[in-house]
Order: C-alpha cells, then structure tokens, then sequence
C-alpha cells in the first residue's frame, strides 16, 4: 500500500502535540493530551487499512470498499476513551475539591527507595530482624 | 478412581476450617477420613493402574494418572502417615486455638497436591503438584507468621525449592519436546531423546532441591520452624521424598543419561555425611531430626540413584522404613515438646521414667533407623549394602561412605534417645504429666509397623520387585536373614562404631567442626544482592514523578522505533498526497487546532480546540470511508466536550504554573522527536502492508451469517462481541468511579438515585417550564425546546440503535445520542429538570444493561452455541409484516443501555452534584458575611 502523505503528517503532529501535553502535571493537561494522542493512534490504525466506499454491504462493489478491520478496532478504542475521559475529569476535579489543584503529586514510596538507593541500603525485606526493628 | 480420591482431599481442604469452627478438634478425626481411605484403598490395589481425562486438548495435555509400583508406594505412605498425623493433630493443638483451621486447611491441600504428585503420569501435570506442595509448605512453614523466624525460613524454603522446581520444568520441556509426549509412561519406553544429558542435569536440580540434598540442604533445618505435625508428616515423611521419588520414577530411563548417576551418587555421599555429622551438633531435639533427615535423604538420594536393581529395591524399602521412623520420631518430638515445654535436650532430663511406653515406642522408632534387626531400616540398608558389596572402585568409596553415615545415625539416634529420655547428671528431673493415650498412639502405630515391615520382609519383596527390576544389574531380594556375608559384617560393624562415637561423645569429648561451609551463607549474599539491586534499579528508574516515568517509555519508544526505522525498516519509495483533496482541509485544522491546543495556557482555550481537532479527526472519518468511527467521534467528542465543560467551570482559568524553561525545552524536543518516530512508523508500516488483508472476506459471512450489512457494527456484536463486552464492563466500571469520586458520602448517593427527598419536577403540563427556582435563570425558549426535541431525539436514537446492522448506528451511537438528549435537558434546566427526564437510578441501569448482554451470552451458550454467538430469526407479523433480525440486537440493546447510563451518571456526578455543592457552599458564605455585617 502507497502511503498517504496528509495522513502521515497529522499522525506526526498529533503525537507530538499529546506528548507535550501528557509530560505536564495538570491532571486536566494530562488528559487532554491522551486525548489527542489517542486520537493519532486511532488514524495510525485506520491508514493501515484501504480508504474506499463505505463498508456497507450493497453500497458499492466490494473491492472499492474500505478495509473494516481497523474501523472496527478504533470504534472501540473510541468508545473507550470516552469512559476514561470521564473518568479521569472526576478525578481532576476530586483532586482540585480536596487539595487545591489538579496536579499529579510525586510518590511518595518511591522518593523512599530513592533515598534506600542514595543511602546504600537494602529493602530490608530479605533483613532477619527488619521488621522487629521497625516496630 | 484415583481422580475421585484428588477431588475427596480437595473438598477436605476446602471444608476443614469449617468443620473445625463447628465441631472443634473432634472434626480432624472425620477429616482424617480421607487420607485413611485412600489408604485403605491403595492398600487393595495392584499396580499398575492408570487412568486418563482430556483437560486442555488443544495443549495435547490430559489428566493422565497413572500409578507403578513405586507410586503405590509413596501413595500408600502419603495418605496412610497424613491420616496418622492429622489425628495426632487433635491432641498436639489446643482446643479453640484459632489457627487450627486454616493449618488444617493447608494441610490437606498439601496432602491433595503431594498425591496428585505421586499419581501424575503427565510431567507437566507433575510439575503443577510440585509447586503447589511448595506453596503449601511454604504456607505451613509460616504458620506462626508473627515470628520473624518463620517468615524467613518459610521464604528460604520457598526461594530454594522453586528455583530447583524451575530448572525441573526447563529439564521436563526438553525432555517432553525431543521425545514428542510428555506422558512419562511413554517417554519411559524409551529410547533417551536427545540432548537428555542436559535435561537430566536440569531434573536433578529440581529434585535435589526438594530433598534438601547438597548443596540445597540449609532450608529443611530452618523449615523446623514449622507446627510439629507439619514438620512430621511435609519434612520428614512426604514432601522431602517427593525429590527422591522423582529419581527413582525418572531413574529407570534417566540413569542411561550421562551425568545422572555421578551426580546423584556425589551429591547423596556428601549429603548422607554433612548430615549426620551435624545432627550430632545439635540441642534442639527437632534440630537433630531435621539434620538426620538432610542425611537420610542422602541415602536415599545413593539408592534410587545409583541406577541398580538391588540399589533401587533397596531405596523403595528405605522409603518406607524411613517415612515410618521419622514421622514416629517427630510425633515423639512433639509429644515431649508439648508436655516438657522445651526440646532443648541440655534441660530435659528423666523423662525416661516419668514416661516409659513414650521411651520405647521412640526407642523402637531408633533402632529401625540405626538399622537394627528385624526392622524395616535393618532390612533395607542391608540390601543396601550388598547393592555396593561387588562393583569397581566407584562402589566401593560409596560402600565406605554408607558404612560412616550409617554410623553417624547410630550415634546421633542413640544422642536423641538420651538426650529425650535420660537422667542427665546435675539436671533436676523434669515432673511432667503423662501423655494420653490418643496423643502417643499415632507415633507408637507408625514405630510398630516399623517392625511389622520389618518382620514380613519377604512379603515386602514381592511387592516392591517389579519396581526395581526396570533397573539392570544383579538381583537382590529383601529378607530379614541374608545369610553370613560382608553386609551383616557391616551392620554390625556400624552398630559398633555408632555406639563408641556416641560414647566417646557423652564423656565429654567436644563433637569437632563448626558450622559447616553450606550454601546458606551464598544464598543469604545472593538474596540482599538482589535487594539491592532491585532498589538501586527502581530508585534510578522510578523516581515517583509521572513526567519523569512517562519520559523514560517515550525515551525508549523513541530510541527503538528510531533505531529500526534508520536501520531495518524498509521505506516504501513513493507516497501520494491524499486520497482527495479534502482530507488536507480536514489535516490541516486537525493539525493546527492540535498545536494551538497544546500551547495555550487557559483550559477553556485549550479545550475547545481540542474539541476542533476532534471533529477535524471525524471528517476524517468520513473522508476514509468510515461513516460509523464519524458518527461516534462526532458523538463522543460532543459529549466529552459537555463534560470538560462542566468540570473546567469550577477549577482556576489557567493551567498552573508552567515548568521551568530547561525541562520545558527538554519537553518540546521529547515530545517533536515521538511526532517524528510516529509519523515514520506510519510511514514505513503502511507502505509494508503487502500481504491481503483478513478482512476482504468479511463481507460475505456479515449478511449471511451475522444477518446485517454493516460489516463494522456485524462484527463488532459478532466475532468482537468479546471485545466489546469488555469494553462495556470497562464501561460500567468507569461510571461507576465517576460516581464513587464525586459523591463523597454514602448519604450523597441517594441524590444519584433521584428518588424521594431529591428535587424533581412537580408534575404538571410536560411543556410547562421555569416552575422550579435552578430553571428560572435558564432562558425559558431553551427550556421548552429542549422538551420538544427530547422525545424526537430519544426516538432517533431507538432508530440508530435498530439500523445499526444494515447502516451507520449502531447500540453506541444510539446511547451517545439518547446520552445528548438528556444532555440537553439538563443543560436548559438543570439538576431538576434532568431527574424529570430521566427518573431512574443510573447504576439501576447500568446493571440491566449488562446483564442485558450477558444474558444474550449465555442464552446462547444455553441454547447449543458458543457464548454471544448470534442467530437470525424471520417470521411474520400481522400489521408490520416480514421481521428479519439478528439476536445479537439484544446484546446492542445492553450495550445501548449502558451508553445512556455512563452519561447520565456523569450529569448527575459531573453536572448535579457539583451544582449543589456549589450551591452549599456559595450559601454557606453568604451566611458567613451576613454574620460578619451583624453588630456583635
């Protein structure tokens, strides 16, 4: 198959516009830019396929009809991103209800292995007497 | 059968804790019902039997049991000494102690694991009920979890044995693979596969970790941390063996595999003498039978692996005698552990006297593993002997090291014996109360079958010779007189050096040696580098910052797809513009909305634009040939912008703080080089598709066998139908926790419902609006349009819903415009006018709706199909004449109502609740000022 140049453009553009929306730490940023993303992923399916009449049977000679495959995989894609839209929407404004603002904390377990790691130390799961030291 | 008696131990296991709950310690008697069957039953039995069930056809995998002699064997000790223990059990447990379920819960799952291990014919199927006896010990070596001790030995067991089991399965796979069946019984015909000698190594490592041989040996002692009954029955009499049990299943063909009997022989010497010489070391009496176990393990690794017949009649003889000694032993251990309060054999002292039948019964137990005749451990290690009496110089050095083990058992039996019993000089003797008679009498049953065993040697012969004569080598029998020769010279002999070793122990000479180097020491290094690892790893890569996390997989995506792109990937050499010049209109507002999106500052800015490129995407869409991903992009993409809407009305007008200019350039570059990457592999992917696509024939079957002409919305009901189930649970799950997150208390959720106490519109004329105080600041026109159109809209909807088979449509696109209708009502009067319209509980019908679709499932699977397969139907009706559909409608018709559910759970969560919290609290200011104003 003969790439489509428009296709391969916007594809571009799309994921490169997500990424520097997704790498912020604004819930509603976040989202917004899996949203576009998402959306770049979907036409990255979709252009696997043949363009051609729609894939209705009786509507035109079946060798001129779009591939449906690739539809029938991002109507689902589709349809999913709309729940986790949602989703995710619920959780920002929780955040901002509770905290103040939508913004995606640091972990706070992991900036504990961190300092493990600039200590030199272990875990201490595999330590005999770790967690009796502990309490 | 055999089947029969898995199932009867699983449903013992199952029901354990609550046999115990209602009938207290009594119950282990019923349970130990079970296993006594089973025994009881195998008693009867005459191998071989062999029985098969198809479980996983397509992996060519059956239920294959099968039982040889030397399964019946280990069956017949498996569930004869679990019986014996569980009933010991009764006793050695309190009353009410509230462990005691769940322990004999495990127990008997352990006891179903290990006879699924010892009937298996399947090496797959045996390799599952190896790791579940590992599982299970492990859960029982932990059984006092609160004890660090516990913990760590039960972790070292498991650690250890599932390693060793790994290797096994590696070892299996070869072995099934060049043989092309991994049923054993086929594979046993012969000849060796290929590459056997690897496969060989592999299932020794396996074995020999189960049977805590050298260099594995460390965990059994620390596995003493385990309940007394679990260390009798899993780590003296069962699980230990099951290593040795392997090599003498597998021996018979095995043994013609290079490495095997070196190995074996090697690893069994070391093991026999580490063994002993440590046993002797030790104060803890249970210390001493785990140590004397490591080495008899040993001896058993020598016999079933040496490869000879009289060496394997021997092992299959030792099985028995030792299975039967040393759970005695425990049992005793336990006894005087129980009624003593210590094991430590420096402080017990006249126990001898206080309980004399509890001494000989332990006595007896001894003198079958020293090998004092005519017990079953004098008759075994006596063929035993003779197997290594004639051969080379191999047999020899191996009949050496026999003779100094054997020895060292005499001595450390004999240290035991006194060190349980005796009157020590200087030690006050201990008044302990006697034990009863039903907790001594399980460990007096097993020391006097012993002797039985023992007795009736001659008969044992004949029972256990058709496992040993698979081996080659000269014939030996089991028999309690052999006549004058050198194996009598030498149990003599034994018998001698052990008691002068002990004597010369008892006047005080110092036993040499301090710990002995074993592999503890590397297997504790091994496991803090491993944690260590794991933290220097995690604390580089995961630093807790979801940029940063995200950064590195874009990093990644970035570096291979780049790599392969530049290096591997084939670029197609011509490319064409568009498909019609249209779709670079509709590219370039994708396009520059997206940009302009991601630039802005402002969330409402951001949003629309979003929104823009959205429907840019849906035209599209349209441009491809895809009139149903238009339709739902247009749909989804409208409802998501409602929502934005009403979320972003409540949080800042901007976004926060931009970060700073260093990580915001490292973003850009980040963020243009995956642009870059995806449009390559766009690029190049495309221009790879050669081959026909899968689809072409899709057509054809939609009319004819899914009953629509839209291929997309056939398929999506037909062979996506899973999919799509999962999609909507996926569904379902987020309207669900839009609800959960918003409505903060339980009591809110009585407003999700819309039912009584919650504003509703009175009724009255349907047309009639602005009654209610939210919709007074609505425009009134908006209001009664609204309520024209909803109906129009919801019937439009039902329409989509049905044509989706032969046109675009479809259950979402119909829910997403039900979804819109509702939208609109809520939009031109609020929370009130939105329970008017729909004065239902949203999770009410997200439940219908998916029981809605699995119910279309599984009719289907009821009525001969398989699971959401779809059926057409004609028929006529008076009045509407020919119907044509498919039953797969009934499952859009699900997905329909779970659609319309997710939106109206989000306007009720999203849109209504929010209104009325927002309302609170503008009221609870207001309040507050006007109490300020108020003169004090």
């Amino acid at each position: 198959m003969t790439p489509n140049l428009v296709y391969v453009v916007v594809i571009g553009v799309l994921f490169a516009a997500g990424v520097s929306m997704v790498l912020e730490r604004s819930l509603t940023r976040v989202l917004m830019g899996m949203i576009l993303l998402g959306n770049g992923v979907n036409l990255l399916i979709l252009l696997g396929g043949k363009a051609g009449t729609p894939p209705i049977v009786g509507l035109g000679p079946d060798e001129e009809m779009a591939d449906p495959l690739p539809q029938i995989m991002i109507l689902t894609a589709i349809v999913i991103t709309l729940g986790m839209t949602a989703f995710l929407l619920a959780l920002a404004y929780r955040s901002w209800a509770m905290s103040g603002h939508d913004e995606v904390q640091d972990d706070v377990e992991d900036q504990r292995i961190m300092q493990l790691a600039e200590r030199d130390e272990g875990s201490g799961t595999d330590d005999k007497d770790h967690h009796e030291a502990v309490r | 059968m055999m089947l029969l008696v898995l199932i009867l131990h699983a449903a013992a296991a199952v029901l354990a804790p609550v046999a115990i709950r209602y009938a207290g310690n009594r119950a282990l008697y019923g349970l130990a019902l079970v296993p006594a069957g089973t025994f009881v039953w195998a008693a009867v039995q005459r191998p071989p039997l062999a029985e098969t069930y198809p479980w996983v056809p397509r992996l060519g995998m059956d239920l294959a049991l099968r039982m040889g002699t030397l399964s019946w064997l280990m069956l017949l000790i498996v569930s004869g000494i679990g019986a014996v223990v569980l009933a010991y059990c009764a006793r050695y447990f309190g009353e009410g102690d509230p462990g005691l379920g769940r322990f004999a819960g495990i127990f008997l799952g352990f006891a179903t694991a290990m006879t699924g291990l010892v009937v298996a014919d399947d090496l797959l199927l045996l390799y599952v009920f190896w790791e579940l006896t590992t599982v299970f010990s492990y859960l029982l070596i932990g059984h006092k979890g609160e004890q660090s001790a516990g913990r760590r030995a039960a972790m070292q067991a498991l650690v250890v044995t599932t390693a060793g089991g790994l290797a096994m399965l590696v070892g299996f796979v070869m072995l099934g693979h060049g043989a092309g069946t991994y049923r054993w019984s086929e594979i046993a015909e012969g000849p060796l596969p290929a590459n056997s000698a690897v496969a060989a190594v592999l299932i020794l490592a396996g074995a020999l970790s189960k049977s805590a041989i050298f260099p594995f040996s460390f965990w059994l002692p620390a596995a003493m941390a385990a309940p007394t009954p679990a260390s009798a029955y899993l780590h003296a009499a069962s699980m230990v063996k099951a290593g040795v049990f392997l090599l003498g299943l597998l021996g018979p063909l095995l043994v013609q595999a290079e490495p095997w009997r070196p190995v074996a022989l090697a690893a069994g010497v070391i093991t026999l003498l580490l063994g002993g010489w440590n046993a002797m070391r030790q104060h803890d009496l249970k210390l001493l039978l785990a140590y004397g176990t490591v080495s008899q393990l040993g001896l058993l690794t020598i016999a079933l692996g040496a490869g000879g017949q009289a060496a394997a009649l021997a092992g299959a003889a030792l099985l028995l005698a030792h299975a039967l000694f040393k759970a005695a032993l425990f049992l005793v251990v336990g006894i005087v552990d129980h009624l003593a309060g210590t094991r430590d054999l420096r402080e017990l002292s006249g126990l001898g006297q206080r309980m004399p039948l509890l001494a000989v019964i332990a006595a007896l137990a001894v003198a079958s593993m020293a090998g004092v005749p005519p017990l079953a451990g004098f008759v075994g290690k006596e063929t035993l002997f003779a197997a290594f009496e004639h051969g080379g110089t191999t047999d020899r050095l191996v009949l050496l090291a026999l003779v100094a083990g054997s020895a060292l058992t005499v001595a450390y039996g004999l240290r035991f014996l006194w060190g349980a019993f005796a009157t020590k000089p200087g030690v006050a003797p201990l008044e302990t109360p006697r034990p009863g008679f039903a907790f001594a009498a399980p460990a007096g049953l097993l020391s006097v079958a012993g002797l039985a065993v023992g007795v009736s040697a001659g008969w044992f012969d004949g029972l256990l010779g058709p496992y040993a004569s698979q081996f080659p080598g000269q014939t030996e029998h089991l028999a309690l007189w052999h006549g004058f020769g050198l194996p009598l010279l030498l149990s003599a002999a034994v018998l001698a050096i052990g008691g002068t070793l002990f004597a010369m122990q008892l006047r005080g000479r110092p036993w040499p040696g301090r710990r002995l180097p074993y592999a503890e020491t590397v297997y504790k290094w091994l496991m803090s580098a491993v944690d260590r690892a794991a933290v220097e790893v995690t604390g580089a890569t995961q630093r807790g910052s979801l940029p940063f996390s995200l950064g590195i997989i874009l990093v990644v995506l970035v570096l291979f797809g780049a790599g392969t792109l530049v290096f591997v990937a084939p670029w197609p050499t011509d490319i064409r513009l568009w498909d019609s010049p249209l779709q670079l209109v509709a590219g370039a507002v994708v396009v520059s909305s997206a940009l302009i999106a991601a630039r802005s500052r402002r969330r409402m800015t951001a949003m629309i634009l979003l929104g823009v490129s959205g429907y840019g995407v849906a035209v599209m869409f349209v441009l491809h040939g895809a009139p149903d991903l238009a339709l739902t992009q247009f749909l989804v993409e409208t409802v998501t912008i409602v929502m934005f809407v009403l979320v972003l009305r409540r949080l800042p007008v901007r976004f926060s703080a931009r970060p700073l200019r260093v990580t915001r350039i490292m973003r850009a570059v980040l963020a243009v080089a995956t642009g870059l990457v995806a449009a390559g592999m766009a690029y190049v992917a495309v221009g790879g598709r050669i081959a026909t696509p899968i689809s072409v024939d899709f057509a054809e079957p939609a009319v004819s066998y899914g009953g629509g002409h839209n291929i997309v919305n056939v398929a999506l009901v037909d062979i996506r139908a899973w999919d799509t189930m999962g999609e909507i649970s996926v569904l379902v799950v987020a309207a669900t926790g839009v609800a959960s997150l918003i409505f903060r208390r339980s009591g809110a959720l009585q407003r999700r419902r819309a039912e009584q106490g919650t504003p509703s519109a009175p009724p009255g004329p349907w047309l009639r609006a602005g009654d209610n105080p939210e919709a007074r600041r609505q425009s009134i026109i908006l209001q009664v349009v609204a309520r024209l159109l909803f109906h129009t809209i919801v019937l439009f909807s039902i329409y989509l819903l049905f044509s989706g088979h032969n046109d675009p449509g479809g259950g979402f696109a119909g829910g997403l415009v039900a979804g819109l209708a509702l939208t609109t009502r809520y939009l031109a009067g609020g929370r009130r006018e939105l329970n008017a319209a729909a004065p239902v509980d949203a999770g009410l019908l997200l439940g219908a709706g998916l029981l809605t679709a699995v119910g279309t499932g599984v009719v289907a699977l009821i009525s001969g199909g398989a699971v959401l397969q779809s059926a057409l139907l004609d028929f006529h009706l008076p009045l509407l004449g020919h119907i044509h559909f498919a039953t797969s409608v009934f499952f859009d018709i699900g997905v329909y109502l779970i659609v319309v559910a997710l939106v109206l759970e989000i306007l009720r969560s999203l849109g209504a609740e929010l209104d009325r919290q927002h309302e609170v609290a503008t009221r609870r200011e207001r309040r507050a000022i006007e109490r300020q104003k108020e003169p004090v």
